[in-house]
Protein backbone atom coordinates (compact mmCIF):
# COMPACT_ATOMS: atom_id res chain seq x y z
CA UNK A 1 0.00 0.00 0.00
CA UNK A 2 1.23 3.34 -0.86
CA UNK A 3 0.57 5.12 2.35
CA UNK A 4 3.13 2.73 4.08
CA UNK A 5 5.77 3.26 1.76
CA UNK A 6 6.13 7.19 2.80
CA UNK A 7 5.40 6.69 6.60
CA UNK A 8 7.92 3.98 6.70
CA UNK A 9 8.40 2.61 10.45
CA UNK A 10 12.35 4.56 10.68
CA UNK A 11 10.48 8.01 9.18
CA UNK A 12 7.37 7.76 12.18
CA UNK A 13 10.25 6.54 14.80
CA UNK A 14 12.09 9.96 14.18
CA UNK A 15 8.84 12.12 14.02
CA UNK A 16 8.13 10.07 17.46
CA UNK A 17 11.53 10.37 19.30
CA UNK A 18 13.51 12.84 17.17
CA UNK A 19 17.73 12.84 17.72
CA UNK A 20 19.03 15.79 18.48
CA UNK A 21 16.24 18.04 18.93
CA UNK A 22 16.72 21.62 21.41
CA UNK A 23 18.59 24.64 20.12
CA UNK A 24 22.33 24.76 22.09
CA UNK A 25 25.10 26.96 22.31
CA UNK A 26 28.14 27.64 21.46
CA UNK A 27 26.99 28.06 17.54
CA UNK A 28 28.18 29.96 14.53
CA UNK A 29 25.29 30.44 12.63
CA UNK A 30 21.04 30.41 12.82
CA UNK A 31 18.48 30.41 10.63
CA UNK A 32 14.81 30.12 10.47
CA UNK A 33 12.68 28.42 7.50
CA UNK A 34 9.11 28.00 6.91
CA UNK A 35 7.40 26.24 4.53
CA UNK A 36 5.05 29.24 3.35
CA UNK A 37 2.30 27.21 1.75
CA UNK A 38 1.42 24.84 5.30
CA UNK A 39 3.49 26.87 7.72
CA UNK A 40 6.01 24.26 9.03
CA UNK A 41 9.12 25.71 10.32
CA UNK A 42 12.10 24.90 11.47
CA UNK A 43 14.35 26.97 13.65
CA UNK A 44 18.30 25.53 12.95
CA UNK A 45 22.16 26.21 14.71
CA UNK A 46 25.43 24.69 13.13
CA UNK A 47 28.71 25.08 15.02
CA UNK A 48 31.48 24.55 12.77
CA UNK A 49 34.91 23.55 14.02
CA UNK A 50 37.40 24.20 11.17
CA UNK A 51 35.93 22.06 8.35
CA UNK A 52 33.85 20.23 10.83
CA UNK A 53 29.92 20.26 11.83
CA UNK A 54 30.64 20.01 15.31
CA UNK A 55 27.30 20.29 15.80
CA UNK A 56 23.29 21.08 13.99
CA UNK A 57 20.51 21.82 16.75
CA UNK A 58 17.31 22.90 16.06
CA UNK A 59 13.70 23.52 16.94
CA UNK A 60 10.55 22.99 14.80
CA UNK A 61 6.87 22.28 13.76
CA UNK A 62 5.20 20.53 11.07
CA UNK A 63 3.98 17.37 9.74
CA UNK A 64 5.53 14.00 10.63
CA UNK A 65 7.64 14.20 7.43
CA UNK A 66 9.41 17.34 7.98
CA UNK A 67 10.09 16.55 11.43
CA UNK A 68 11.62 13.29 10.46
CA UNK A 69 13.92 14.83 8.05
CA UNK A 70 15.51 17.12 10.40
CA UNK A 71 15.95 14.04 12.67
CA UNK A 72 17.31 11.92 10.07
CA UNK A 73 19.40 14.82 8.97
CA UNK A 74 21.06 15.40 12.23
CA UNK A 75 22.55 12.19 12.34
CA UNK A 76 23.66 12.15 9.24
CA UNK A 77 25.98 15.44 9.19
CA UNK A 78 26.88 15.78 12.36
CA UNK A 79 30.40 15.04 13.39
CA UNK A 80 31.08 15.08 9.32
CA UNK A 81 33.08 18.17 7.31
CA UNK A 82 30.71 20.81 5.50
CA UNK A 83 31.77 19.65 2.19
CA UNK A 84 30.53 16.42 3.36
CA UNK A 85 27.24 17.36 4.73
CA UNK A 86 26.37 19.63 1.80
CA UNK A 87 26.88 16.38 -0.58
CA UNK A 88 24.76 14.39 0.89
CA UNK A 89 22.07 17.29 1.26
CA UNK A 90 22.30 17.21 -2.73
CA UNK A 91 22.22 13.20 -2.78
CA UNK A 92 19.11 13.85 -0.87
CA UNK A 93 17.74 16.34 -3.57
CA UNK A 94 18.34 13.80 -5.99
CA UNK A 95 16.31 11.08 -4.14
CA UNK A 96 13.38 13.76 -3.59
CA UNK A 97 13.26 14.30 -7.43
CA UNK A 98 13.19 10.48 -8.02
CA UNK A 99 9.51 10.64 -7.93
CA UNK A 100 9.74 7.34 -6.39
CA UNK A 101 11.77 5.40 -9.16
CA UNK A 102 13.61 2.83 -6.58
CA UNK A 103 16.73 2.47 -8.36
CA UNK A 104 17.90 5.84 -7.39
CA UNK A 105 17.03 4.74 -4.00
CA UNK A 106 19.39 1.83 -3.84
CA UNK A 107 22.36 3.82 -6.10
CA UNK A 108 21.89 6.10 -2.68
CA UNK A 109 21.66 3.99 0.14
CA UNK A 110 25.08 4.04 1.21
CA UNK A 111 25.44 7.87 0.92
CA UNK A 112 21.71 8.86 2.83
CA UNK A 113 21.38 5.68 5.29
CA UNK A 114 18.44 5.87 7.39
CA UNK A 115 17.21 8.96 5.20
CA UNK A 116 17.13 6.82 2.09
CA UNK A 117 13.63 5.31 3.46
CA UNK A 118 12.09 9.05 2.42
CA UNK A 119 12.14 7.94 -1.01
CA UNK A 120 8.53 6.93 -1.10
CA UNK A 121 7.65 10.80 -0.25
CA UNK A 122 9.15 11.95 -3.34
CA UNK A 123 5.65 9.97 -5.12
CA UNK A 124 3.74 13.07 -3.55
CA UNK A 125 4.89 16.28 -4.96
CA UNK A 126 3.14 18.30 -2.15
CA UNK A 127 5.09 16.52 0.69
CA UNK A 128 8.75 16.79 -0.71
CA UNK A 129 9.09 20.41 0.21
CA UNK A 130 8.13 19.38 3.38
CA UNK A 131 11.18 16.62 3.40
CA UNK A 132 13.90 19.46 2.19
CA UNK A 133 12.90 22.01 4.66
CA UNK A 134 15.49 21.11 6.74
CA UNK A 135 18.27 20.46 4.40
CA UNK A 136 17.77 23.87 2.77
CA UNK A 137 18.07 25.42 5.79
CA UNK A 138 21.32 23.36 6.71
CA UNK A 139 22.65 24.58 3.41
CA UNK A 140 21.48 27.96 4.23
CA UNK A 141 23.08 27.86 8.13
CA UNK A 142 26.61 25.88 6.45
CA UNK A 143 27.06 29.13 3.87
CA UNK A 144 26.26 31.44 6.94
CA UNK A 145 29.12 30.09 8.98
CA UNK A 146 31.80 29.01 7.05
CA UNK A 147 32.90 29.36 3.24
CA UNK A 148 35.45 26.74 1.29
CA UNK A 149 38.03 29.53 0.57
CA UNK A 150 38.17 30.85 4.39
CA UNK A 151 37.69 27.93 6.67
CA UNK A 152 37.20 30.31 9.95
CA UNK A 153 33.86 30.15 10.64
CA UNK A 154 32.55 34.44 10.86
CA UNK A 155 30.59 34.70 14.21
CA UNK A 156 28.31 37.78 13.52
CA UNK A 157 25.47 35.44 12.87
CA UNK A 158 25.41 34.27 16.14
CA UNK A 159 25.09 37.53 18.31
CA UNK B 1 -13.59 -3.30 16.51
CA UNK B 2 -16.48 -1.63 18.53
CA UNK B 3 -13.90 1.31 20.13
CA UNK B 4 -13.70 2.35 16.25
CA UNK B 5 -17.09 1.51 15.26
CA UNK B 6 -19.01 5.20 13.45
CA UNK B 7 -21.17 6.79 15.62
CA UNK B 8 -24.71 6.25 15.38
CA UNK B 9 -26.23 7.96 12.21
CA UNK B 10 -27.51 10.47 14.49
CA UNK B 11 -28.99 14.17 13.17
CA UNK B 12 -29.65 13.19 9.82
CA UNK B 13 -32.74 15.21 8.68
CA UNK B 14 -33.57 14.56 4.80
CA UNK B 15 -31.38 16.69 2.96
CA UNK B 16 -32.91 19.66 1.20
CA UNK B 17 -31.28 18.86 -2.38
CA UNK B 18 -31.47 15.60 -3.77
CA UNK B 19 -27.87 14.59 -3.88
CA UNK B 20 -27.92 11.81 -6.98
CA UNK B 21 -29.89 13.83 -9.16
CA UNK B 22 -26.93 16.64 -8.50
CA UNK B 23 -23.87 14.78 -8.95
CA UNK B 24 -24.91 13.53 -12.32
CA UNK B 25 -24.06 17.30 -13.36
CA UNK B 26 -20.61 17.05 -12.19
CA UNK B 27 -18.73 15.14 -14.40
CA UNK B 28 -15.64 15.25 -12.53
CA UNK B 29 -17.59 12.90 -9.77
CA UNK B 30 -17.81 9.42 -11.84
CA UNK B 31 -13.63 9.64 -11.72
CA UNK B 32 -11.70 7.45 -8.91
CA UNK B 33 -9.23 8.28 -6.97
CA UNK B 34 -6.23 6.57 -5.76
CA UNK B 35 -6.25 3.63 -6.91
CA UNK B 36 -10.02 3.14 -7.48
CA UNK B 37 -11.46 5.30 -4.40
CA UNK B 38 -14.62 7.30 -5.13
CA UNK B 39 -13.81 10.96 -4.83
CA UNK B 40 -14.96 12.17 -1.81
CA UNK B 41 -14.55 16.37 -2.53
CA UNK B 42 -14.40 17.82 0.44
CA UNK B 43 -12.40 21.05 -0.85
CA UNK B 44 -15.45 23.14 -2.66
CA UNK B 45 -13.97 26.03 -0.05
CA UNK B 46 -10.50 26.34 -2.07
CA UNK B 47 -12.08 26.12 -5.61
CA UNK B 48 -15.53 24.37 -6.53
CA UNK B 49 -16.17 21.50 -9.08
CA UNK B 50 -18.37 22.47 -12.01
CA UNK B 51 -21.61 21.67 -13.47
CA UNK B 52 -21.76 20.95 -17.11
CA UNK B 53 -24.47 23.59 -17.71
CA UNK B 54 -21.02 25.75 -17.03
CA UNK B 55 -18.91 23.61 -19.34
CA UNK B 56 -21.38 23.87 -22.00
CA UNK B 57 -22.12 27.44 -21.87
CA UNK B 58 -18.04 27.98 -22.24
CA UNK B 59 -18.08 25.33 -24.84
CA UNK B 60 -21.10 27.10 -26.50
CA UNK B 61 -19.47 30.86 -26.50
CA UNK B 62 -16.65 29.53 -28.19
CA UNK B 63 -17.97 27.70 -30.74
CA UNK B 64 -20.41 29.90 -31.96
CA UNK B 65 -19.53 33.73 -31.29
CA UNK B 66 -16.00 34.05 -29.80
CA UNK B 67 -15.05 37.89 -30.61
CA UNK B 68 -14.00 40.68 -28.36
CA UNK B 69 -16.73 42.35 -26.88
CA UNK B 70 -16.91 46.24 -26.82
CA UNK B 71 -14.87 46.17 -30.25
CA UNK B 72 -15.73 45.84 -33.85
CA UNK B 73 -18.82 46.21 -35.74
CA UNK B 74 -18.82 42.46 -37.43
CA UNK B 75 -21.64 39.92 -36.49
CA UNK B 76 -19.41 37.81 -34.07
CA UNK B 77 -18.87 41.11 -32.02
CA UNK B 78 -22.29 42.39 -31.57
CA UNK B 79 -23.25 38.69 -30.72
CA UNK B 80 -20.05 38.68 -28.08
CA UNK B 81 -21.09 41.91 -26.91
CA UNK B 82 -24.55 40.79 -26.39
CA UNK B 83 -23.36 37.62 -24.82
CA UNK B 84 -20.74 39.58 -22.35
CA UNK B 85 -23.58 42.13 -21.35
CA UNK B 86 -26.19 39.83 -21.03
CA UNK B 87 -24.35 37.94 -18.39
CA UNK B 88 -23.64 40.89 -16.71
CA UNK B 89 -27.27 41.26 -16.16
CA UNK B 90 -27.80 37.59 -15.08
CA UNK B 91 -24.90 37.43 -12.78
CA UNK B 92 -26.41 41.19 -11.19
CA UNK B 93 -29.10 40.10 -10.30
CA UNK B 94 -27.77 36.75 -8.63
CA UNK B 95 -26.79 39.89 -5.89
CA UNK B 96 -29.60 42.28 -6.35
CA UNK B 97 -27.53 44.34 -7.81
CA UNK B 98 -27.72 46.52 -11.07
CA UNK B 99 -25.80 45.79 -13.51
CA UNK B 100 -23.65 48.35 -14.11
CA UNK B 101 -22.76 48.12 -10.91
CA UNK B 102 -20.65 44.92 -11.57
CA UNK B 103 -17.03 45.06 -12.19
CA UNK B 104 -15.65 41.90 -13.55
CA UNK B 105 -11.98 41.34 -12.13
CA UNK B 106 -10.34 38.02 -12.16
CA UNK B 107 -10.77 37.01 -8.71
CA UNK B 108 -12.00 38.10 -5.52
CA UNK B 109 -7.90 38.85 -5.05
CA UNK B 110 -8.11 41.19 -7.96
CA UNK B 111 -10.83 43.06 -7.07
CA UNK B 112 -9.80 43.76 -3.85
CA UNK B 113 -6.73 44.94 -4.96
CA UNK B 114 -8.83 47.32 -7.59
CA UNK B 115 -10.07 49.27 -5.06
CA UNK B 116 -6.98 49.19 -2.45
CA UNK B 117 -5.13 50.86 -5.69
CA UNK B 118 -8.05 52.61 -6.72
CA UNK B 119 -7.61 54.29 -3.01
CA UNK B 120 -4.00 55.48 -3.40
CA UNK B 121 -4.55 56.61 -6.93
CA UNK B 122 -6.74 59.15 -5.64
CA UNK B 123 -4.34 60.58 -4.18
CA UNK B 124 -2.20 61.59 -7.05
CA UNK B 125 -5.37 61.77 -9.53
CA UNK B 126 -5.23 64.55 -11.75
CA UNK B 127 -9.23 64.55 -11.75
CA UNK B 128 -10.56 66.54 -8.81
CA UNK B 129 -14.06 64.07 -8.83
CA UNK B 130 -11.37 61.38 -8.23
CA UNK B 131 -9.91 62.76 -4.68
CA UNK B 132 -13.13 61.79 -2.44
CA UNK B 133 -11.74 58.69 -1.54
CA UNK B 134 -8.08 59.43 -1.33
CA UNK B 135 -6.29 57.57 1.79
CA UNK B 136 -3.02 59.29 3.55
CA UNK B 137 -1.61 59.80 6.95
CA UNK B 138 -3.91 60.19 9.94
CA UNK B 139 -6.41 57.64 7.92
CA UNK B 140 -7.46 54.72 9.12
CA UNK B 141 -8.02 51.52 7.37
CA UNK B 142 -9.64 48.33 9.57
CA UNK B 143 -9.48 45.35 8.98
CA UNK B 144 -10.31 41.72 10.73
CA UNK B 145 -8.08 39.28 12.53
CA UNK B 146 -10.50 36.73 10.25
CA UNK B 147 -9.57 37.86 6.97
CA UNK B 148 -8.27 35.45 4.41
CA UNK B 149 -5.18 36.85 3.07
CA UNK B 150 -6.32 38.62 0.12
CA UNK B 151 -8.36 40.83 2.24
CA UNK B 152 -5.00 41.61 4.85
CA UNK B 153 -2.15 42.19 1.95
CA UNK B 154 -3.46 44.94 0.34
CA UNK B 155 -4.80 47.31 2.70
CA UNK B 156 -1.46 46.51 4.89
CA UNK B 157 0.26 47.60 1.28
CA UNK B 158 -2.16 50.59 0.97
CA UNK B 159 -1.09 51.85 3.73
CA UNK B 160 2.57 51.19 3.46
CA UNK B 161 2.11 53.22 -0.12
CA UNK B 162 0.12 55.99 1.84
CA UNK B 163 0.93 56.35 5.39
CA UNK B 164 -2.80 55.46 6.82
CA UNK B 165 -2.63 53.18 9.60
CA UNK B 166 -4.32 49.28 9.87
CA UNK B 167 -6.41 48.17 12.42
CA UNK B 168 -8.42 45.17 13.22
CA UNK B 169 -10.75 43.93 15.15
CA UNK B 170 -10.04 40.83 17.10
CA UNK B 171 -11.28 37.00 17.51
CA UNK B 172 -13.07 35.84 20.75
CA UNK B 173 -11.89 32.34 21.78
CA UNK B 174 -14.42 30.46 20.09
CA UNK B 175 -13.60 31.94 17.23
CA UNK B 176 -15.90 34.84 16.50
CA UNK B 177 -15.71 38.18 15.88
CA UNK B 178 -14.87 40.56 18.83
CA UNK B 179 -17.14 43.35 18.76
CA UNK B 180 -16.35 44.85 21.99
CA UNK B 181 -14.28 47.62 20.64
CA UNK B 182 -15.78 48.25 17.46
CA UNK B 183 -16.70 51.99 18.63
CA UNK B 184 -13.11 52.55 19.32
CA UNK B 185 -11.19 50.77 16.12
CA UNK B 186 -13.95 51.91 13.82
CA UNK B 187 -13.91 55.66 14.72
CA UNK B 188 -13.71 59.23 12.51
CA UNK B 189 -10.30 59.19 11.29
CA UNK B 190 -11.69 55.22 9.29
CA UNK B 191 -12.03 55.47 5.71
CA UNK B 192 -12.77 51.64 4.46
CA UNK B 193 -13.75 48.57 6.69
CA UNK B 194 -13.37 45.63 5.19
CA UNK B 195 -14.68 42.11 6.51
CA UNK B 196 -15.40 38.66 5.27
CA UNK B 197 -19.29 37.47 5.56
CA UNK B 198 -18.22 33.76 6.03
CA UNK B 199 -14.46 32.73 7.48
CA UNK B 200 -13.13 30.48 5.20
CA UNK B 201 -11.14 28.81 8.02
CA UNK B 202 -13.58 28.64 10.86
CA UNK B 203 -16.90 28.70 9.08
CA UNK B 204 -17.90 31.85 11.02
CA UNK B 205 -20.95 34.47 10.00
CA UNK B 206 -19.85 37.41 11.63
CA UNK B 207 -22.39 40.20 12.23
CA UNK B 208 -22.10 42.32 9.38
CA UNK B 209 -25.12 45.04 10.75
CA UNK B 210 -23.27 46.36 13.04
CA UNK B 211 -20.21 46.78 11.37
CA UNK B 212 -21.66 48.50 8.80
CA UNK B 213 -24.07 50.93 10.54
CA UNK B 214 -21.16 51.88 12.41
CA UNK B 215 -18.92 52.57 10.04
CA UNK B 216 -21.34 54.22 8.13
CA UNK B 217 -22.05 56.40 10.78
CA UNK B 218 -18.51 57.94 10.91
CA UNK B 219 -18.25 58.00 7.24
CA UNK B 220 -15.91 55.16 6.32
CA UNK B 221 -16.78 53.12 2.97
CA UNK B 222 -17.41 49.15 3.80
CA UNK B 223 -16.33 46.08 1.82
CA UNK B 224 -18.01 42.61 2.27
CA UNK B 225 -15.14 39.76 1.20
CA UNK B 226 -18.18 37.36 -0.28
CA UNK B 227 -15.33 34.89 -1.48
CA UNK B 228 -17.04 31.88 0.75
CA UNK B 229 -20.90 33.35 1.43
CA UNK B 230 -22.16 34.46 -2.14
CA UNK B 231 -21.57 30.42 -2.99
CA UNK B 232 -23.13 29.11 -0.30
CA UNK B 233 -25.95 31.71 0.72
CA UNK B 234 -28.86 34.03 -0.73
CA UNK B 235 -26.86 37.55 -0.72
CA UNK B 236 -28.53 40.90 -1.91
CA UNK B 237 -26.37 44.10 -2.20
CA UNK B 238 -29.47 46.38 -1.61
CA UNK B 239 -30.56 43.66 2.03
CA UNK B 240 -26.48 44.25 2.77
CA UNK B 241 -26.05 47.66 2.71
CA UNK B 242 -22.11 47.93 2.31
CA UNK B 243 -20.29 49.87 -0.58
CA UNK B 244 -18.81 46.66 -1.92
CA UNK B 245 -18.84 42.95 -2.34
CA UNK B 246 -16.40 41.05 -3.39
CA UNK B 247 -16.64 37.38 -5.11
CA UNK B 248 -15.21 34.70 -7.57
CA UNK B 249 -16.35 32.14 -10.04
CA UNK B 250 -14.97 29.58 -9.12
CA UNK B 251 -16.12 28.61 -5.71
CA UNK B 252 -20.26 29.08 -7.25
CA UNK B 253 -19.64 26.71 -9.45
CA UNK B 254 -17.95 29.02 -12.16
CA UNK B 255 -14.75 28.97 -14.37
CA UNK B 256 -11.51 30.10 -12.72
CA UNK B 257 -10.27 33.84 -14.13
CA UNK B 258 -13.65 35.55 -13.38
CA UNK B 259 -14.67 37.70 -10.57
CA UNK B 260 -16.61 40.13 -9.39
CA UNK B 261 -16.79 43.78 -7.49
CA UNK B 262 -19.86 44.85 -7.12
CA UNK B 263 -19.56 48.78 -5.97
CA UNK B 264 -22.49 50.92 -5.30
CA UNK B 265 -22.81 53.20 -8.31
CA UNK B 266 -21.73 56.21 -7.00
CA UNK B 267 -19.06 55.22 -5.14
CA UNK B 268 -17.88 53.35 -8.55
CA UNK B 269 -18.31 56.99 -10.15
CA UNK B 270 -15.69 58.54 -7.64
CA UNK B 271 -12.96 56.02 -7.85
CA UNK B 272 -10.60 56.09 -10.18
CA UNK B 273 -9.04 53.34 -12.59
CA UNK B 274 -6.96 51.16 -11.07
CA UNK B 275 -5.44 49.05 -14.36
CA UNK B 276 -5.54 51.28 -17.70
CA UNK B 277 -5.54 50.38 -21.42
CA UNK B 278 -7.81 49.54 -23.51
CA UNK B 279 -11.61 49.69 -23.45
CA UNK B 280 -11.44 51.74 -20.57
CA UNK B 281 -11.40 55.05 -22.26
CA UNK B 282 -13.49 57.88 -22.99
CA UNK B 283 -10.93 60.01 -25.40
CA UNK B 284 -7.34 59.23 -25.79
CA UNK B 285 -4.93 62.31 -26.76
CA UNK B 286 -1.05 61.89 -26.65
CA UNK B 287 -1.27 64.61 -23.81
CA UNK B 288 -3.39 62.60 -21.78
CA UNK B 289 -6.85 60.91 -21.16
CA UNK B 290 -10.39 60.15 -19.91
CA UNK B 291 -11.72 57.48 -17.82
CA UNK B 292 -15.33 55.44 -19.20
CA UNK B 293 -17.86 55.63 -16.78
CA UNK B 294 -18.05 52.68 -14.74
CA UNK B 295 -18.02 49.31 -15.15
CA UNK B 296 -15.33 49.84 -18.14
CA UNK B 297 -13.45 52.16 -16.29
CA UNK B 298 -12.36 48.90 -14.54
CA UNK B 299 -11.80 46.68 -17.21
CA UNK B 300 -9.57 47.36 -18.96
CA UNK B 301 -8.66 44.74 -21.62
CA UNK B 302 -10.18 42.25 -23.51
CA UNK B 303 -12.16 40.21 -20.85
CA UNK B 304 -12.51 37.06 -19.82
CA UNK B 305 -15.86 36.96 -22.12
CA UNK B 306 -16.17 33.13 -22.24
CA UNK B 307 -15.77 32.68 -18.35
CA UNK B 308 -18.12 35.85 -17.57
CA UNK B 309 -20.58 33.08 -19.69
CA UNK B 310 -19.61 30.47 -17.82
CA UNK B 311 -20.19 32.34 -14.25
CA UNK B 312 -23.71 33.93 -15.58
CA UNK B 313 -25.00 29.96 -16.01
CA UNK B 314 -23.15 28.87 -12.53
CA UNK B 315 -25.69 31.71 -11.54
CA UNK B 316 -28.84 29.82 -13.47
CA UNK B 317 -27.78 27.00 -12.17
CA UNK B 318 -27.94 28.22 -8.74
CA UNK B 319 -30.89 30.23 -8.70
CA UNK B 320 -32.62 26.54 -9.98
CA UNK B 321 -31.60 24.88 -7.01
CA UNK B 322 -32.66 28.01 -4.61
CA UNK B 323 -29.94 29.59 -2.42
CA UNK B 324 -32.18 29.25 0.78
CA UNK B 325 -32.00 26.07 -0.41
CA UNK B 326 -28.24 25.34 -0.78
CA UNK B 327 -27.65 27.13 2.40
CA UNK B 328 -30.21 24.69 4.15
CA UNK B 329 -28.23 21.85 2.39
CA UNK B 330 -25.13 22.63 3.67
CA UNK B 331 -26.67 23.61 7.09
CA UNK B 332 -27.69 20.07 7.59
CA UNK B 333 -24.72 18.71 6.78
CA UNK B 334 -22.59 21.19 8.78
CA UNK B 335 -24.89 19.66 12.16
CA UNK B 336 -24.20 16.24 11.20
CA UNK B 337 -20.30 16.43 10.39
CA UNK B 338 -20.02 18.74 13.43
CA UNK B 339 -21.75 16.04 15.78
CA UNK B 340 -19.48 12.82 14.33
CA UNK B 341 -16.79 14.36 14.44
CA UNK B 342 -16.76 15.94 17.78
CA UNK B 343 -17.44 12.56 19.01
CA UNK B 344 -14.19 10.85 18.36
CA UNK B 345 -11.88 11.04 21.32
CA UNK B 346 -9.02 13.34 20.07
CA UNK B 347 -10.30 15.64 17.51
CA UNK B 348 -11.23 19.24 18.03
CA UNK B 349 -13.12 21.83 16.16
CA UNK B 350 -11.52 25.11 15.39
CA UNK B 351 -14.40 27.58 15.41
CA UNK B 352 -17.75 27.46 16.79
CA UNK B 353 -18.74 24.35 17.88
CA UNK B 354 -22.29 24.27 16.80
CA UNK B 355 -24.39 25.92 13.81
CA UNK B 356 -25.26 28.70 15.41
CA UNK B 357 -24.24 31.65 12.97
CA UNK B 358 -21.77 29.51 11.08
CA UNK B 359 -21.40 28.30 7.10
CA UNK B 360 -20.10 24.88 6.36
CA UNK B 361 -16.13 25.21 6.60
CA UNK B 362 -15.54 22.84 9.35
CA UNK B 363 -11.42 22.73 10.53
CA UNK B 364 -10.23 20.46 12.93
CA UNK B 365 -7.20 19.22 14.35
CA UNK B 366 -6.89 15.60 15.58
CA UNK B 367 -4.15 14.80 18.41
CA UNK B 368 -1.40 13.46 18.19
CA UNK B 369 -1.23 13.56 14.14
CA UNK B 370 -0.21 16.89 12.11
CA UNK B 371 -2.73 18.10 9.84
CA UNK B 372 -0.95 17.28 6.78
CA UNK B 373 -0.29 13.57 8.05
CA UNK B 374 -4.35 13.88 8.48
CA UNK B 375 -4.69 15.02 4.70
CA UNK B 376 -2.24 12.62 3.84
CA UNK B 377 -4.34 9.45 4.79
CA UNK B 378 -7.44 11.12 4.11
CA UNK B 379 -6.28 11.55 0.56
CA UNK B 380 -5.16 8.27 0.56
CA UNK B 381 -8.99 6.79 1.07
CA UNK B 382 -10.52 9.18 -1.67
CA UNK B 383 -10.98 12.38 0.52
CA UNK B 384 -10.03 15.25 -0.99
CA UNK B 385 -9.09 18.00 2.14
CA UNK B 386 -7.33 21.04 3.00
CA UNK B 387 -4.62 21.12 5.04
CA UNK B 388 -2.58 23.84 6.48
CA UNK B 389 -2.92 27.73 7.38
CA UNK B 390 -5.72 28.12 4.51
CA UNK B 391 -4.10 31.63 3.54
CA UNK B 392 -5.32 33.16 7.25
CA UNK B 393 -1.88 32.89 9.14
CA UNK B 394 -2.79 34.76 11.45
CA UNK B 395 -6.68 33.01 12.02
CA UNK B 396 -4.59 29.85 13.43
CA UNK B 397 -2.07 31.98 15.13
CA UNK B 398 -4.94 33.33 17.51
CA UNK B 399 -6.58 29.87 17.69
CA UNK B 400 -3.16 28.49 18.85
CA UNK B 401 -3.21 26.20 16.31
CA UNK B 402 0.02 25.01 14.08
CA UNK B 403 -2.33 24.23 11.18
CA UNK B 404 -5.81 22.86 10.63
CA UNK B 405 -7.55 20.15 8.55
CA UNK B 406 -11.14 21.40 6.80
CA UNK B 407 -13.42 20.17 4.93
CA UNK B 408 -15.96 22.26 2.68
CA UNK B 409 -19.40 21.35 1.95
CA UNK B 410 -21.61 22.09 -1.54
CA UNK B 411 -24.82 20.86 -3.40
CA UNK B 412 -23.47 18.11 -4.29
CA UNK B 413 -22.03 16.47 -0.86
CA UNK B 414 -24.25 13.99 0.83
CA UNK B 415 -24.43 11.86 3.96
CA UNK B 416 -22.05 9.42 2.72
CA UNK B 417 -19.65 11.77 2.00
CA UNK B 418 -19.31 13.04 5.30
CA UNK B 419 -19.14 9.30 6.78
CA UNK B 420 -16.07 8.57 4.40
CA UNK B 421 -15.11 11.47 6.34
CA UNK B 422 -15.60 10.55 9.70
CA UNK B 423 -14.41 7.06 8.99
CA UNK B 424 -10.87 8.39 7.37
CA UNK B 425 -10.21 10.44 10.58
CA UNK B 426 -10.57 7.41 12.60
CA UNK B 427 -8.53 5.65 9.82
CA UNK B 428 -5.90 8.17 10.38
CA UNK B 429 -5.84 7.46 13.89
CA UNK B 430 -5.97 4.21 14.01
CA UNK B 431 -2.66 4.58 10.99
CA UNK B 432 -0.61 6.65 13.46
CA UNK B 433 -1.24 4.55 16.40
CA UNK B 434 -3.24 7.36 18.63
CA UNK B 435 -6.91 5.92 18.60
CA UNK B 436 -5.97 3.64 21.80
CA UNK B 437 -4.14 6.67 23.62
CA UNK B 438 -7.16 8.81 23.93
CA UNK B 439 -9.73 6.30 24.36
CA UNK B 440 -7.53 5.19 27.26
C1 LIG C 1 -12.68 34.45 2.36
C2 LIG C 1 -11.85 34.49 1.12
N1 LIG C 1 -11.53 35.67 0.60
C3 LIG C 1 -10.81 35.77 -0.53
C4 LIG C 1 -10.35 34.66 -1.18
C5 LIG C 1 -9.52 34.83 -2.41
O1 LIG C 1 -10.17 34.29 -3.51
P1 LIG C 1 -9.40 34.14 -4.89
O2 LIG C 1 -8.22 33.30 -4.62
O3 LIG C 1 -10.40 33.48 -5.77
O4 LIG C 1 -9.04 35.51 -5.32
C6 LIG C 1 -10.65 33.40 -0.67
C7 LIG C 1 -10.14 32.19 -1.34
O5 LIG C 1 -9.81 31.20 -0.77
C8 LIG C 1 -11.43 33.32 0.51
O6 LIG C 1 -11.74 32.14 1.03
Amino acid sequence: MKLQDMYQEIILDHYRNPHGRGLRDPFDAEVHHVNPTCGDEVTLRVKVDGDTLTDVSYEGQGCSISQASVSAMYDLVVGRSVTAALATGEDFVRLMQAKGDTTVADELEDSLEDAVAFAGVSKYPARVKCALMSWMALKDASARAWTPSDPTPTTEESA
Amino acid sequence: MTATAPAPATGRTPLPLDVEAVRADFPILGRTVRDGKRLVYLDSGATSQKPRQVLDAERWFYENVNAAPHRGAHALAEEATEAYEQARATIASFIGAQTDEVVFTRNSTEAINLVAYAMSNAVTAKEPEFHRYAVGQGDEIVVTEMEHHANLIPWQQLCERTGATLRWLGLTDEGRLDLSDLDTVVNERTKLVTVTQQSNILGTLPPLAPIIERAHAVGALVMVDGAQSVPHQPVDVAALGADFLVFSGHKMLGPTGVGVLWGRSEVLAALPPFLTGGSMIEVVRMEGSTFAPPPQRFEAGVPMTAQVVGLAAACDYLTALGMDTVFAHEEALTEYALAQLQAIPGVTVIGPPDTVARGGAISFTVDGIHPHDVGQVLDDQGVAVRVGHHCAWPVVRRMGVPATTRATFYVHTGYDDVDALVEAVRHAQRFFGVDAVEEA
